[in-house]
């Protein structure tokens, strides 16, 4: 995409905001719509909308394979640890309401949000490896 | 007739539906069998969807000035179902790379007949 | 606080265990932790088994949400059993494995390797432990989605077309259970099994039909009943043995396991075998396959696609137990799905020990391997004893339930058939000892040594389990009893009102 000189500007000034509008997606989600699953394919759109315009090597230096392997199990790994948590803290599996031994709501809310970051953080990891392993098959 | 259309969203569905099917069983070539199998899961999405809607309803959101609200739960459920449904095709098609990878063809019948002349091997 | 979140942790422990895998990467230390949590999986299956029958079943509320808002867990006689079976064979099947999988996989993917093992181990389990209708399909998904990448990860060329053939077929059959699980949503406005099953007789209304229809189709694919089967022997063919073993024990099993939840706990046995037919054309399903799939096991040249085969009829023996819809066949058809497992699993841990030595498993390169492989082919002719059915051996008991229900029901012609049948498994069966026994070392059976012990020990254990549940039948038989009573008494309960 050397010559494409509008798409790479346009997708530079582009990918910041796709970025932050995945981070309001994210953390808007317990009060509107939104949520991980959507917050992190938009955040994954931005890095292959990089991969695409900037090409495969220009993302992998971005995000390097084996970092956002890593990450795409640490995501299922803070969903799986909120769980536990919660198990320690005496309620059942995924019951946030341990969490605050006065409100169940706020224990609640603060549940929902490690969660769903657990779940936007995968979501990006596992979108983002996908498109580069597919796109580096044959490369290496 | 009142009824053939009232009923339009399953006749949408039955068609996606019989259409993706058709697809999966009759092609060959394994990138169409993906595709086919996208559409007949969607046919499902979309069935989903239309449980969820009650006439007059509006986004299951709790705002001002609203009574009546959709059915969140197929929704969500769909939601599920179509993470499911990236995580199939993603999987179908890096065995499709590896099925090229190794028999360099993506027709179904070109590969059975590899299996037969090449016949022995592991 | 550990006994009360015992069912979650039962699925949490190996769904946890499987991202650790990739964080860890260390071919090594990820074994070492998919071995122990293997085993403690076990642990909590048998801890659930015995908690249940002491003081009945248990309910568990993911999330602290009561059913039938949130997702419940709920283990009773028969989930109790097919999670002792199932978490058993998958920590006996990962102890037995390393060796094996060294020659098999690329020591780069290993870690993988064992991360999508626990993933479809917690995908199977969940399976039998939930109590959601939505929640069967998710885990029916993790399970199938990795073992479609386990099957491919042996590297072997063939073993991609057949997980290719795999994904589609067992996609499409999760499809229909998707399809059948929303009509039912539809009608009932429901998710959580118990619920629905009190208000599901929507007296033979349209859409209930046409759900139970998608639902059976369905999960027959998942339990390739004939004629529905052709995805499975490929797959179990070409896929590494400890794959085949961990599959060929538990994932069609767990399916049954579904068929016999749908209809008997959520349809009821009225509405599944009352008026429609459906035990009528399963049965005629389950003999036709118990057949054809043994004839077509008589001809395999390869011993792993004949085991296959011989799946593909035994489910045919599961399907029938449960198509008489009564108590004896019901009994025998949950005996048979248990020890069926263990001697499946057994012969294909053993066909992968003479994999692993000899470098082959088609039969007639074998000549004369029961010298130069005592051990090994002496638990895989026990296996076959098992399959046929010989008295002494668990494959007695199953068979003889059924024998049994099928007298009970006055269908002679039935019996006979059982009997006719077991003569084909004779025949598939003794193709093997013929040329491991009675014919001179040659080729490769010449060259190959006792498999190490590190594979032989959980082989023969659990060939010997087999023996040792075809004289002890307090375990599998009672249990399965005390199971199929409290499904058919819990469907008439359900089912009339």
């Amino acid at each position: 995409m050397r010559g494409h000189a509008i798409l790479r500007v346009v997708s530079k000034l582009l990918i910041p905001y796709v970025l932050l509008f995945a981070l309001y997606v994210q953390f808007h989600g317990d009060y509107g719509p939104g949520g991980g699953f959507q917050a992190g394919v938009i955040f994954a759109a931005a890095f292959i909308l990089y991969g695409l315009i900037y090409g495969l090597s220009a993302l992998r230096r971005a995000a390097p394979q084996r970092a956002v392997e890593l990450i795409s199990a640490v995501g299922v790994l803070i969903f799986a640890g909120t769980g536990i948590a919660a198990m320690l803290s005496g309620g059942e599996f995924l019951n946030y309401g341990a969490f605050s031994q006065d409100y169940t709501a706020q224990g609640q809310h603060l549940g929902i949000i490690i969660i769903e970051l657990g779940v936007g953080v995968t979501v990006a990891a596992v979108m983002v490896l996908i498109y580069s392993t597919f796109a580096g098959r044959g490369r290496s | 007739m009142s009824e053939f259309l009232g009923l339009y969203p399953y006749w949408v569905v039955i068609f996606l539906m019989m259409t993706g099917f058709y697809i999966v069983i009759s092609r060959g070539n394994l990138i169409k069998k993906v595709i086919g199998l996208n559409i007949f899961q969607s046919s499902v999405f979309l069935l989903y969807i239309s449980i969820g809607k009650v006439s007059g309803a509006t986004a299951p959101i709790t705002a001002e000035g609203f009574e009546v609200y959709g059915n969140p739960l197929p929704s969500v459920l769909i939601l599920t179902a179509i993470v499911v449904g990236v995580a199939t095709t993603s999987v179908a098609l890096a065995l499709v790379v590896r099925i090229r990878e190794a028999y360099n063809t993506i027709e179904e019948d070109e590969i059975k007949d590899e299996i037969r002349t090449q016949g022995a091997g592991p | 606080m550990i006994e009360h979140n015992l069912p979650a942790l039962q699925v949490v422990i190996p769904l946890v265990a499987a991202p650790l895998c990739v964080v860890i990467r260390n071919a090594r230390a990820v074994y070492g932790m998919t071995f122990v949590v293997a085993w403690l999986t076990f642990a909590c299956a048998v801890a659930l088994f015995i908690r249940v029958a002491d003081s009945g079943d248990i309910v568990y509320a993911m999330g602290g949400w009561v059913a039938p808002w949130g997702i419940e867990y709920r283990v009773d006689q028969l989930s109790g059993f097919v999670l002792v079976l199932v978490a058993g064979m998958g920590a006996v099947v990962a102890t037995w494995a390393p060796r094996g999988l060294a020659a098999e996989v690329a020591p780069s993917k290993r870690h993988l390797f064992w991360a999508l093992y626990l993933l479809c181990l917690s995908g199977l389990l969940g399976i039998a432990i939930t109590g959601d209708l939505f929640n069967v399909f998710v885990f029916l998904e993790i399970s199938a989605l990795s073992s479609y990448g386990l099957i491919a990860l042996g590297g072997r060329r063939k073993a991609l077309p057949a997980a290719f053939r795999y994904l589609i077929m067992g996609t499409i059959g999760a499809t229909f259970i998707l399809i059948g699980i929303g009509l039912m949503y539809m009608m009932t406005g429901t998710l959580n099994m118990a619920d629905m099953a009190t208000r599901l007789p929507v007296d033979g209304h349209r859409t209930v039909l046409v759900a139970f229809a998608f639902l059976t189709v369905g999960i027959s694919l998942k339990a390739a009943l004939f004629p529905l089967h052709a995805w499975l022997p490929d797959a179990y063919a070409y896929a590494p043995s400890t794959v085949s073993a961990l599959l060929a024990a538990t994932a069609t099993k767990v399916s049954v396991y579904i068929l016999l939840r749908f209809f008997l706990s959520v349809f009821g046995a009225d509405f599944a075998f009352g008026g429609m037919g459906v035990g009528q054309i399963l049965m005629v399903l389950a003999v036709v396959g118990m057949f054809v799939a043994s004839a077509a096991a008589i001809f395999q040249g390869n011993l792993k696609r004949m085991l296959a085969y011989s799946s593909v009829a035994q489910i045919g023996y599961m399907v029938l137990g449960i198509s008489l819809a009564s108590t004896a066949g019901l009994t025998g058809g949950i005996v048979h799905l248990f020890n069926h497992g263990l001697i499946k699993g057994g012969m294909f841990m053993a066909t992968g020990c003479i994999l692993l030595r000899a470098g082959s498993v088609e039969r007639d390169e074998l000549a004369g391997i029961g010298k130069t492989m005592p051990w090994t082919m002496m638990a895989w002719t026990l296996g076959g004893l098992g399959l046929i059915g010989v008295p002494g051996t668990a494959g007695f008991v199953s068979k003889w339930y059924l024998l049994q229900a099928a007298l009970e029901q006055g269908h002679v012609w039935l019996a006979v058939l059982l009997l006719l049948s077991s003569l084909l498994a004779v025949a598939y069966v003794w193709r093997v000892v013929e040329q491991a026994y009675f014919k001179k070392p040659a080729g490769i059976g010449v060259g190959a040594r006792e498999a190490p012990l590190s594979m032989l020990l959980p082989t023969l254990v659990v060939i010997g389990l087999t023996l040792f549940f075809g004289f002890w039948t307090d375990f599998p038989a009672g249990a399965a009893g005390a199971a199929a009573e409290s499904l058919l008494g819990g469907a008439l309960m359900g089912g009339t009102s």
